[in-house]
């Protein structure tokens, strides 16, 4: 069978997903409200068609990509579209609109960077662009402060997250940086090939700085130690940048207000004081938890949590959308979105494995690292594992950049995916 | 390039697994742990959406029932209004749950054992709430409420042979639905929060003399023909005791000690007996103990001898309690009306003692009983022999006693009366009545008292109230 073949067949999990998903909000829902709604069935059909063009343009444009990236990205797609669904009706019809947009940059960056090794050419601009990105919400009238960290630009009506495309712009620089110093660095440590490292690690601490955010100076700094440790192959470096960035985050830990209360709500989340406190407490991640313990081993089942009045999970369609699938789908079926993930990883390594020169191994493997560790930093946060900090779960949670810069993330991978795979 | 990629992959498995096994831990491991965290509400919201079951009297009246609001959550009607505020309690997410509403919340949840729930998870069968059939009788209890006629005092009466509660009434009452309507407790009227049946804790006064002629009897130590002297005052425990309004009497039989309450006799009897032989004897009917019944602990209190100035109750053994004026209801004593209807109870079951049951068996939405509350005994106070001397002593209280307002039309009934004095200078009493009846057969049991009753006695007014009782339950 060949590729695309294979791409289309992996489609019906997904469509049986959405479809079945939908089905069970929708009876839930029709149980409580007797007015019957068709706005169910028409967001499942509508995202069908979607992953029905996505799938013909790759067809057309990349005959060669690897088969399982694009299912298991709908799988995703449609467990949240249907939670989100389930939360809010007209959230949903938004992220359906998102993922419209989503597809149409998809297919943009794919037709425009089939051959994306000319990216090579614009690090510097591509850095710049990364970095202007970042420091953009702390810019005068355009800061939109949620929770105390600075993550959002609001332009008009829509907040919009520059750090989802950021982390796409520093891997692509990364990657082109790395492949041109990569065997100097591999061959003797001299401390000029430290500089970049410093740069980047002074970036990610000014990043918590500026934009407050531990879960996602993690996620930067984790993908650059990861790109620097596969170009090098010098666990020394990696060690030292780890205990850099250690040391860093335990300096502003202790200083910055922020960081220092996600901390303390992470350490005791059920201490009265943080659990009542209006700003910046541990309700949100004690109400994570708690939902979890109602989820179990098989959960409620879709659209049966309790989710009334809203206050009982804050920001369920955002960060705590893996928390309100966990209530769902029970621990089984968390399990097996975190493995749906793992094996998107799985296949993003196996594309850098494949791709012939380093800069495509390095783009694919920085990708798959950043995205591999966003899911971490989320849903590590929603479960305690670290300090909860407001990034998104990647095509699963809410959010329009979110789903535009994770598109743009895997049409670039799908772009070197063809390259490596071509037949020669 | 390939060797170290590998490796990262090895990373992110490792840090996906934990993940996994974070999830784990919330989900299954501490899992009971967070859903009984106090900070955690949704068990509260979660059981809003159970249609909780009703709670009916025995006949199938409707004492409390759910009905469906818009937003598909469950609210608690109490049709009967005021009539059960006691026991029966309410059960609202703002203002919590008492009385049988909390004592039998799984079972009107419908939360059965883990098995099914998971079973009916996975098929999809929603929670439904199971019904509690109570062993109350709305229409006795309403006769009980009139009789008390909103003076504070409360009525118990059961069925000795089982310990079903067939009526529980305490004034003042409350109605839940007002509660509901204001969504505050504050409607509860001033006094009206406590089961003065299981809760108050009241001087007995002359009733408990059942229980010095139990324990004189069943010891061997006294016949009910001893005779003893009834004069008037005596000294007991080095005070002089009196008689009610002074009465004199000679060498009297305990029986007619008994049929007229004096007071002289049995606390020579009490004297005689000792504080350990009273200790036991009262043990036995479930003093100094939290009175037995399906209520939640927080609602039941415990009968026993209370010395000023001291919190807790102290044995009747103790050097500092005058036993002689415990064996006649006084010096310190303090007896919850229930626990006075247990006393005529045990006497009337042959000297075996019932718990008391308000819950007489759950049955599901289809009318299958999922759970008989079975009658359980607390174990036999006195000799089969000694409940039946006592019984027929009892009864010569009402035919040519004190207790002859509780006469029945053709029924014998078996009581004994009881005056309290709460305050001797403005004449401030507080009557009681205990009784069974009728004294061949009985077939209920019954305590009634009224709080305060300015010169009243246990004869012309408690002995009434347990008259119209028992007249609506051995109709």
């Amino acid at each position: 069978m060949s590729a695309r073949n294979r791409e289309l067949l992996a489609l019906v999990p997904a469509a049986l997903l959405v479809a079945g998903g939908f089905a069970a909000v929708f009876l839930q829902q029709d149980e409580l409200h007797a007015e019957v709604s068709n706005l169910s069935l028409t967001i499942a059909a509508w995202f069908l068609g979607l992953c029905l063009g996505a799938h013909i343009i790759i067809r057309f444009t990349l005959p060669h990509a690897d088969p399982y990236l694009f299912p298991l990205v709908a799988i995703l797609a449609s467990v949240g579209l249907v939670e989100i669904y389930r939360i809010d009706e007209t959230l949903a019809r938004d992220q359906a609109t998102w993922f419209v947009g989503g597809l149409v940059v998809f297919a943009a960056t794919i037709v425009l960077l089939r051959d994306y090794r000319p990216l090579e050419r614009y690090r510097y601009t591509i850095a710049l662009a990364g970095i202007v990105l970042l420091l953009l919400p702390r810019v005068p009238f355009l800061d939109a402060q949620v929770n105390g960290a600075y993550l959002g630009v609001a332009i008009g009506p829509i907040t919009f997250q520059p750090a989802e495309l950021a982390k796409i712009c520093m891997i692509i620089f990364l990657a082109s940086y790395l492949r041109d110093t990569r065997q100097v660095m591999a061959q003797k440590l001299r401390l000029k090939d430290l500089g970049p490292l410093l740069v980047i690690w002074g970036t990610s601490m000014v990043l918590l700085v500026f934009i407050r955010d531990l879960g996602s100076s993690l996620m930067f700094f984790g993908g650059f130690l990861a790109l620097v440790y596969v170009a090098t192959s010098r666990l020394s470096l990696v060690a030292v940048g780890l205990g850099m960035f250690a040391a860093g985050a335990a300096f502003f830990a202790t200083t910055v207000p922020h960081v220092k209360d996600r901390i303390a709500a992470w350490q005791d989340p059920f201490d009265p004081e943080l659990f009542n406190a209006q700003v910046g407490g541990s309700y949100q991640i004690a109400q994570s938890l708690f939902a979890q313990a109602d989820g179990g081993l098989f959960g409620t089942g879709f659209g049966q949590a309790v989710l009334e009045p809203r206050s009982i999970l804050p920001a369920a369609e955002t960060d705590l959308i893996y928390a309100l699938i966990t209530n769902e789908l029970g621990l089984f079926g968390a399990a097996a979105l975190i493995g749906v993930y793992l094996f998107i990883v799985e296949r993003g390594f196996k594309t850098a494995m494949l791709a012939e020169d380093s800069f495509s191994k390095l783009l694919a493997t920085g990708l798959t690292a950043v995205f591999a560790l966003q899911v971490f930093v989320i849903v590590g946060g929603v479960t305690k594992l670290i300090p909860l900090t407001g990034v998104t779960l990647p095509f699963v949670s809410y959010g329009g950049s979110s789903v535009i810069a994770n598109f743009i993330l895997l049409a670039l991978l799908l772009t070197v995916s063809n390259r490596a795979r071509a037949p020669r | 390039m390939n060797a170290p990629i590998v490796r990262l992959f090895a990373v992110m498995l490792l840090l996906f697994a934990l993940l996994v096994a974070w999830t784990s831990r919330w989900t299954v491991l501490q899992q009971e742990e967070l859903q009984d965290n106090a900070n955690n509400r949704r068990g509260l919201l979660e059981e809003l959406r159970v249609p909780r079951g009703p709670i009916r009297d025995r006949d199938g009246a409707a004492i409390a029932r759910s009905v469906e609001r818009p937003d598909g959550t469950y609210q608690r009607r109490y049709p009967l209004g005021n009539l059960f505020g006691h026991p029966v309690g309410y059960s609202f997410a703002t203002l919590g749950r008492t009385g049988l509403e909390q004592e039998y919340n799984d079972e009107l949840l419908g939360k059965e054992d883990a098995v099914s729930t998971v079973l009916d998870q996975i098929v999809g069968k929603d929670q439904i709430g199971n019904e509690l059939r109570t062993t109350l009788d709305a229409k006795a209890q309403r006769v009980a409420i009139q009789a008390l006629g909103g003076r504070r005092g409360a009525v118990v009466a059961l069925e000795p042979q089982t310990g079903k509660v067939r009526v529980m009434a305490s004034e003042p009452e409350f109605d839940a639905n007002e509660l509901r309507e204001e969504s505050s407790l504050d409607a509860i009227p001033e006094g009206g929060a406590v089961n003065r049946a299981t809760q108050g804790q009241y001087p007995p006064g002359s009733t408990f003399k059942v229980v010095t002629t139990v324990a004189a009897i069943d010891t061997g130590r006294y016949t009910k023909d001893s005779m003893i002297s009834g004069k008037s005052p005596k000294v007991i425990s080095g005070t002089p005791l009196s008689n009610s309004h002074g009465a004199q009497f000679g060498n009297i039989t305990l029986t007619e000690a008994l049929t007229k309450s004096v007071n002289t006799v049995f606390g020579t009897v009490g004297e005689e007996l000792g504080g350990d032989t009273m200790q036991e004897y009262m043990e036995r009917f479930g003093f100094s103990s939290r009175v037995e019944i399906d209520l939640p602990a927080g609602e039941r209190a415990s009968s026993g001898v209370r010395i000023p100035g001291r919190e807790r109750f102290v044995k009747v053994d103790d050097r500092r309690v005058d036993v002689g004026r415990v064996a006649i209801g006084q010096g310190g004593l303090l007896a919850t009306p229930l626990q006075m209807a247990q006393v005529a109870s045990a006497v009337a079951n042959g000297g075996e003692l019932m718990k008391p049951q308000l819950g007489d068996r759950i049955v599901d939405r289809e009318g299958r009983t999922v759970e008989d509350i079975e009658p359980e005994s607390l174990g036999r106070v006195m000799k089969a022999s000694t409940a039946q001397e006592v019984g027929d002593m009892m009864a010569g209280v009402v035919r040519e006693g004190t207790g002859t307002a509780a006469a029945l039309q053709g029924v014998s009934v078996a009581g004994k009366t009881g005056t309290a004095e709460r305050n001797v200078q403005t004449d401030l009493n507080q009557p009681w009545f205990i009784a069974f009846a009728p004294r061949e057969n009985p077939k209920i049991a019954i305590a009634a008292t009224i709080e305060e009753s300015q010169g009243g006695q246990g004869g012309t007014v408690a002995a009434p109230i347990a008259k119209a009782v028992l007249e609506e339950l051995l109709r």
